[in-house]
């Protein structure tokens, strides 16, 4: 027997009950064998070291927290590694972000059990190797073990990602998809399928652009931030390797997304017909345009990523215009002729569903029509300041893009969570909310060059830095609160992950 | 209620972004005791070069100055060499001849031909010197602060005028850093905010809730207390200040194949991480800023 004291809040967890299996065990097999114990576990991960290491940087150093944190957890700053540590610092939370979208597939796609199974085991140990082990590298000393187990944890992921590229093979027919509002071939391929197995395979083939020129670090090759040398009119084979390698990684991971929350609300019909082969099309082509960066196309590699991006982003596109339109028409049924009122109260009365798809337009505003318009103006405008505006620029646009990627994760969470009714709304709005106040702060930011001097800046910087730090802030206040709400839920012997140990998200997809 | 109390919130903190900055706020003034006519020798030797300690070699002796060119100094050239006919009265700005550089046709080069090009603009509020139409005067209490609002062309043309030269990355860095060592900051291996001038780095010259931050005097790092404020003495290894902080200084290379120009030594406005010996900056050679300035170096 086990005893619960303290309104269930304390428990033994040595004393065994049913059949022999512990308490601890039954957590466990929650926490790591079910898909949204598994999403859970990442969350928790990413958001415990988004609250640790955030602590590092601005405006928490300003404030004299950096150094208060670096006393009390015995850190071991070197100044020369501070690039080494944030390259290892991204690629931690990357690594589990990549399992959290991994997961997602494994569980809205049909598979085989055995790659479902080997596929995630993988990638836990992968990316939680990674995490503790790469961490302890960066910060706590250079003990080459902790580098060992680091790669260790990134090849176990890379494997991972060769069984899933194996597993979500589309043209065996057991896959095939027989409902023709899908896209599908005339012999019933399924192509949103093909769409995820060439994310997926590109994936893998672009993270060796990254771990060939890594497996030189201390062999000629040298730590660098891309944004530092944007301005170098030559750079080495290998440093154009890593900044396509980045460059694509995001890319892909902000493709896979979309992918998985098109499956999440049933995308279908004439729209999912044309944005599939748009996106597998996009993919490729930005994949070719990317790896092309570190080869001799080098000179028309813009230009190929541009082809691939457009109709990647015009699928997109066909996702945010069926999704709305579908909630409109759920929200406007039984209304014989809506007008336009009723019909944005349709738009936004879920928040985790309409989010998604805002996030995705917010993008576009915040990051890609910026990116577009700074490749036009570039020679005219944005090289006639100082390279350290430019790098401004380029660290906001990739800290945005990655933030909303995250945020559309948060969102097809909630939902997950089975939110409902005032909670629902508070959770999903407050996640669009927060975070677009903290991007759009930062693309100001960004851009503030523009409209305004370094002499009389101040006031505006002092402004946007405490929207961008309120949205963040409060950003991880809701987050906290979900994971010890969640946390407190597993003390509990009828939480509610005994109910989602079994659910699987296929069977949560929206109708 | 709610409402109002929402909008209210939004008009405040719209009412702050647009506050007016007061460019000519008090100024407090300090004498550090530190001459910038002064030169400093680096000898010929190795040293580490860079973030990964690259072993590098100058095989000659030559002098930095000491600290940044001042407003003072930088002003009583104006004077000369407006006065003799080397700088010209353009506008809004004041020129100097250039002879232009090789142009190679690279992807983003821009070519520099030989043509008078800006050195300091005029009437430009941030300036730390006035101009009545004949003669330039240093605005009160900056004439010991690093002059700004500088182009590489003025910092280029003031070293020339003088028979000096603007310092090689290498051999700014050399005099930063000195031989002995793999030191990331001219003083040592950490940073403090009362080693150097940076971002918020509350120094007595800053008030980040209006006008954030300005220069310090030339050599005010230098272990001496103002007025309660403790400085530490964060010289280089071979007695140069404010090599990291304060303002970027501009340098003389000019690469093939680029226009731009290069910068060390981090300033008021960037982080401490810009304040590591290593770190660069660049830009077009007629970018100003309140942020950036130089120093010259010559052979002995």
């Amino acid at each position: 027997m086990y005893k619960v004291h303290n309104a269930g809040l304390i428990f033994n967890l040595y004393q065994i009950n049913d059949g022999g299996i512990t308490i601890m065990a039954k957590r466990l097999n929650y926490l790591f064998r079910s898909t949204k114990g598994l999403i859970l576990v990442a969350i928790a991960m990413i958001a415990l070291e988004s609250a640790i290491f955030g602590m590092l940087s601005g405006p928490m150093a300003e404030l004299g927290v950096r150094d208060f944190m670096i006393r009390t957890l015995k850190m071991d700053i070197v100044q020369a590694e501070r690039e080494g540590r944030i390259i290892i610092l991204y690629h931690s939370i990357a690594m589990a972000v990549v399992a959290i979208e991994t997961y997602m597939i494994t569980s809205l796609l049909k598979m085989k059990e055995f790659y479902k199974m080997a596929v995630r085991v993988l990638i836990t140990v992968g990316y939680i190797l990674t995490m503790i082990f790469g961490m302890g590298f960066a910060y706590w000393g250079h003990n080459w073990a902790l580098h060992g187990l680091y790669i260790t944890g990134l090849s176990l992921i890379f494997f991972a990602g060769v069984l899933l590229v194996i597993a979500l093979w589309p043209w065996s027919k057991e896959v095939y998809q027989p409902d023709i509002a899908y896209a599908r071939t005339k012999k019933g391929v399924d192509v949103e399928r093909v769409a995820f197995f060439a994310a997926a395979l590109t994936t893998v083939i672009s993270a060796l652009f990254g771990a060939i020129p890594g497996s030189f670090y201390g062999n000629g090759f040298e730590t660098f931030m891309a944004q530092d040398i944007i301005r170098l009119p030559e750079k080495t084979t290998m440093e154009y390797s890593i900044i396509g390698h980045l460059h694509i990684m995001l890319a892909l991971i902000a493709i896979m997304i979309t992918l998985i929350i098109g499956r999440w609300l049933n995308f279908k019909g004439i729209l999912h017909k044309v944005a599939m082969p748009l996106i597998i099309l996009g993919t490729i082509v930005l994949n070719l345009g990317v790896w092309g960066v570190a080869t001799p196309l080098e000179p028309i590699a813009h230009m190929i990523i541009y082809v691939g991006a457009t109709p990647a982003m015009l699928g997109a596109l066909m996702l945010v215009i069926f999704t709305w339109d579908k909630l409109i028409r759920e929200g406007v049924a039984g209304i014989q002729k809506p007008n336009g009122w009723q019909k944005l109260k349709a738009l936004l009365r879920d928040p985790l569903r309409f989010g998604p798809m805002w996030q995705m337009v917010f993008m576009n505003f915040t990051t890609s029509f910026l990116g577009i318009f700074m490749a036009v103006r570039l020679d005219e405008i944005f090289r006639l300041w100082p390279a350290h505006e430019e790098r401004i620029e380029l660290t906001g646009h990739w800290h945005v893009l990655s933030a909303i990627i995250a945020t559309i994760i948060l969102l097809y969470y909630g939902d997950m969570l089975g939110l409902k009714g005032k909670l629902r709304k508070i959770y999903g709005w407050a996640i669009i909310i927060l975070s677009d106040l903290a991007c759009g702060s930062v693309t100001i930011f960004e851009m503030k060059r523009l409209f305004i001097g370094e002499a009389v800046q101040q006031p505006l910087v002092n402004t946007l830095m405490l929207l961008m730090d309120f949205g963040l802030g409060m950003l991880l206040v809701v987050l906290a609160m979900v994971m010890v709400w969640r946390l407190l839920d597993l003390f509990k012997k009828k939480g509610r992950w005994t109910e989602e140990v079994e659910h699987e998200l296929s069977a949560e997809v929206n109708q | 209620m709610k409402r109002a109390l929402w909008t209210s919130i939004l008009i405040l903190v719209l009412l702050v972004a647009c506050a007016p900055v007061d460019l000519n706020a008090p100024l407090p003034t300090y004498n550090t005791g530190v001459d910038p006519n002064a030169w400093a020798t680096v000898p010929a030797g190795q040293f580490l070069y860079g973030q990964f300690n690259h072993q590098a070699t100058i095989d000659y002796d030559y002098q930095m100055m000491v600290t940044d060119v001042t407003v003072s100094q930088y002003v009583d050239f104006l004077n000369t060499a407006l006065a003799d006919g080397t700088l010209k009265v353009d506008g809004e700005q004041i020129v100097g001849f250039y002879p232009g550089d090789e142009f190679h046709g690279v992807k983003h080069e821009v070519e520099i031909t030989a043509t008078n090009y800006i050195f300091v603009p005029l009437n430009d509020p941030a300036s730390r010197f006035t101009f009545d139409g004949s003669m330039f005067s240093v605005v009160a209490g900056y004439e010991n602060h690093p002059i700004t609002n500088v182009s590489w062309f003025g910092a280029w043309g003031y070293c020339g005028y003088y028979s000096y030269r603007l310092p090689t990355e290498l051999e700014w860095e050399k005099a930063a850093r000195g031989s002995e060592d793999d030191r990331p900051f001219p003083w040592g291996d950490e940073i403090a905010r009362n080693n150097a001038n940076f971002y918020s780095s509350r120094d007595p010259f800053e008030d980040m809730g209006s006008f954030g931050s300005r220069t310090s005097p030339v050599g005010f790092y230098n272990g001496q207390t103002y007025d309660g404020y403790v400085t530490l003495d964060s010289a280089s290894p071979y007695g140069l200040y404010d090599m990291s902080g304060d303002v970027w200084q501009w340098t003389g290379d000019v690469f093939e194949g680029q226009h731009y120009r290069y910068m060390r030594g981090g300033s008021k406005d960037t982080y401490d991480m810009d304040l590591r010996i290593w770190v660069s900056n660049n830009a077009t050679p007629t970018y100003y800023s309140p942020g950036v300035g130089f120093r010259c170096a010559r052979n002995p």
